[in-house]
């Protein structure tokens, strides 16, 4: 029998992380090359440095895959007003965690990407709104400026130059609408973080104090300055077209070695990453469904087939274990990668529990500013908390289909869809489930979830 | 309301740092609330009149963001992730543990004041779940059998010279031969 080749990580981002001698001290980060790429953007235009990224085709890694150049492209540069760049630290999405890693370890390569970017842009000033959570992360952030101000990397004069760029940390206050941009900025303004409409409060038009503002994602500003050092065209060898360079996946929930990988984009399958990389399921489990992309995608169930055609015209037919891990990939099965967290849930998960618990999250966060999300996320955790508490009706799962139906696509922002989607799908692929609840009442499942 | 001079001296270096003085509100409300546990009336008062806002602008922060508090928690506080990926873990049965051990429900204060444990929406360290925080450091892996034998420590305060339930945060310290002085106090 010839053994299969466990796919190898390639670590761009995480490179130094994890290494045991490696700290997030300045003069760690000097003996590994740090801030050799700032000298480097330095010597260049601001204009030229964008250019780079573009054709990096490097997409958001925050959750929503928005090309980075592209958004950068919109910047409002003839309005006069002073431009700013926001890191979005806020890393809040259910089953992501590696915007953690970065900060804690590895700080310096946040605070050089961002003052790239913040040259790139011209930026007036930069922040980094990260979750208050995070308590040493922001210490340690606070830190790292504080050193990297000192030797001119960031701050007055950035390397004896005469461009200026103040970093502030800001911490937030434990809200996930937060991670919403426009949200994001409203909080950073000092207000309740209610996301503002698009169009017209496009952050790269109206942002901050209604000034053209980039919001980039930890992952993303980091990329920045490996797209400067490979340069973008090499950059964008790596992964798949429109899907290009690494992600730091993560994998949570039932399966032997959870934890964070970084692999090229589409360098491996969902199958290959479950089985050999986090060395397969929990002892006697099978299999049940997976959550791709953080608990507001789409969940995939383990005997599925999904079948269709790619972008380049190539048809598929996929088990769950065959969708490659990429952006595209579960987005061409119907759910999405998302930020990148992946939630595996074997047979002693009832289905019923863990969309209450979904929902208990989403009615937790909504910020109440549309009526249909406010209410309805609450409904909807109302109404699967009372089928785990052995109240379950015939009618639940059309009821439960309904409200969230009448969520996606009437909301502000997309914490309506991100609301919605899990409830949609659960009741599209587990159907059976939540109509048994009604059927033979509550059967204590093994494994409490609300 | 009294502050000492160290939470007064932060105030006055960090509100500068913002192009405009009500960005820096909720950093404002952050320190006020780590010395004084909780944001009353009187302090709502004089962040606002500090930043230039009206005390509303405070108040609807503190009813707004879930870390913000109108009354204080316990001396420990100890918050624990009930988020799918860690409730996958087991973190359902971990907060029950703790509550019977500390003697105190979620979401209230033990009567001596000694002991609070909060359920918390995703903490991001889901590979680890559970997860629980005890004031501001993150533990891992507190599930079943580990969560009496973590409760326990806890109550004899012995937690953070156990070599069995070594923080994340100071996980990253020994991992790394710099000494640790990010701590702030």
């Amino acid at each position: 029998m010839i053994k299969k080749k466990t796919p190898q990580e390639r670590r761009i981002i995480l490179k130094n992380a994890d290494k045991p001698a490696y700290s997030n001290k300045l003069a760690c980060y000097l003996k590994n090359d740090g801030y050799s790429m700032l000298k480097k953007a330095f010597k260049m235009k601001p204009e030229e440095i964008g250019e780079e990224v573009l054709k990096s085709g490097v997409r958001g890694r925050g959750g929503a895959g928005f090309p980075a150049g592209m958004k950068w492209k919109f910047l409002d540069r003839k309005s006069g007003k002073p431009i700013y760049l926001i890191c979005n630290a806020d890393e809040s999405e259910p089953g992501t965690f590696k915007d953690r890693q970065i900060m804690h370890k590895d700080p310096h390569q946040l605070i050089e990407g961002m003052m790239i970017a913040a040259y790139a842009i011209q930026a007036k000033q930069a922040f980094i709104y990260i979750r208050a959570e995070f308590f040493e992360g922001a210490r340690i952030l606070e830190e790292a400026i504080a050193e990297a101000k000192s030797k001119k990397f960031c701050g007055d004069k950035i390397l004896g130059s005469s461009y200026s760029c103040d970093l502030v940390v800001h911490r937030g206050a434990g809200a996930y609408i937060c991670g919403e941009e426009t949200g994001l900025i409203e909080s950073l303004e000092g207000k309740r973080p209610n996301p503002r409409i698009k169009p017209p409060y496009f952050p790269a038009v109206l942002g901050l104090y209604q000034c053209p503002t980039i919001v980039n994602n930890v992952e993303t500003l980091c990329n920045v300055k490996h797209i400067l050092e490979m340069g973008g065209e090499e950059f964008s060898k790596i992964g798949k077209p429109n899907n290009t360079g690494t992600r730091i996946w993560c994998v949570s929930g039932q399966v032997q070695k959870p934890g964070y990988y970084e692999f090229e984009c589409g360098a491996l399958t969902m199958g290959e990453m479950i089985y050999d990389v986090c060395g397969g399921l929990l002892p006697g489990r099978t299999l049940k469904a997976i959550i791709p992309g953080g608990s507001s995608s789409k969940i995939l169930r383990a005997d599925e087939r999904f079948t269709g055609k790619l972008k380049d015209g190539t048809e598929f037919d996929w088990g769950i274990d065959d969708i490659p891990l990429d952006f595209d990939g579960p987005a061409s099965v119907g759910s999405m990668s998302g930020s990148g967290g992946i939630i595996v849930m074997d047979d002693t998960v009832d289905m019923v529990e863990a969309m209450a618990n979904i929902n208990a999250f989403y009615a937790h966060e909504s910020c109440g500013q549309c009526t249909p999300c406010r209410e309805g996320s609450l409904w909807m955790k109302k109404i699967t908390t009372r089928m785990c508490d052995g109240e379950a009706r015939k009618e639940d799962a059309d009821l439960l289909l309904s409200v969230a139906n009448q969520i996606e696509g009437r909301t502000i922002c997309a914490f309506g869809e991100a609301a919605s989607w899990p409830t949609q799908s659960f009741i599209a692929k587990f159907r059976d489930e939540f109509e048994e609840k009604a059927l033979n009442g509550n059967t204590k499942p093994p494994l409490q979830l609300i | 309301m009294e502050l000492s001079e160290e939470t007064l001296s932060r105030i006055e270096d960090l509100i500068p740092k913002y192009p405009e003085k009500r960005s820096a509100a909720l950093m404002v409300i952050h320190l006020v609330q780590d010395e004084l546990g909780a944001i009353s009336d009187d302090a709502c008062s004089w962040i606002a009149e500090k930043l230039e806002i009206e005390p509303i602008n405070i108040k609807e922060l503190i009813t707004f963001y879930p870390m913000l508090r109108e009354t204080p928690w316990g001396k420990k506080h100890v918050r624990v992730c009930r988020t799918l990926p860690c409730a996958l873990r087991g973190s359902y049965g971990t907060c029950k543990v703790l509550e019977e051990k500390l003697g105190v429900k979620e979401g209230h204060v033990r009567e001596d004041g000694e002991f609070s444990i909060e359920f918390m929406e995703c903490l991001a360290d889901c590979g680890e779940g559970p997860v629980v925080m005890v004031g501001e450091e993150t533990f891992e892996n507190i599930e079943g059998k580990n969560a009496e034998k973590f409760a326990d420590l806890l109550i004899q305060e012995k937690l953070n010279t156990s070599k069995d339930f070594v923080s994340y945060e100071n996980s990253l310290v020994t991992q790394s031969p710099v000494s640790k002085t990010t701590k702030k106090k």
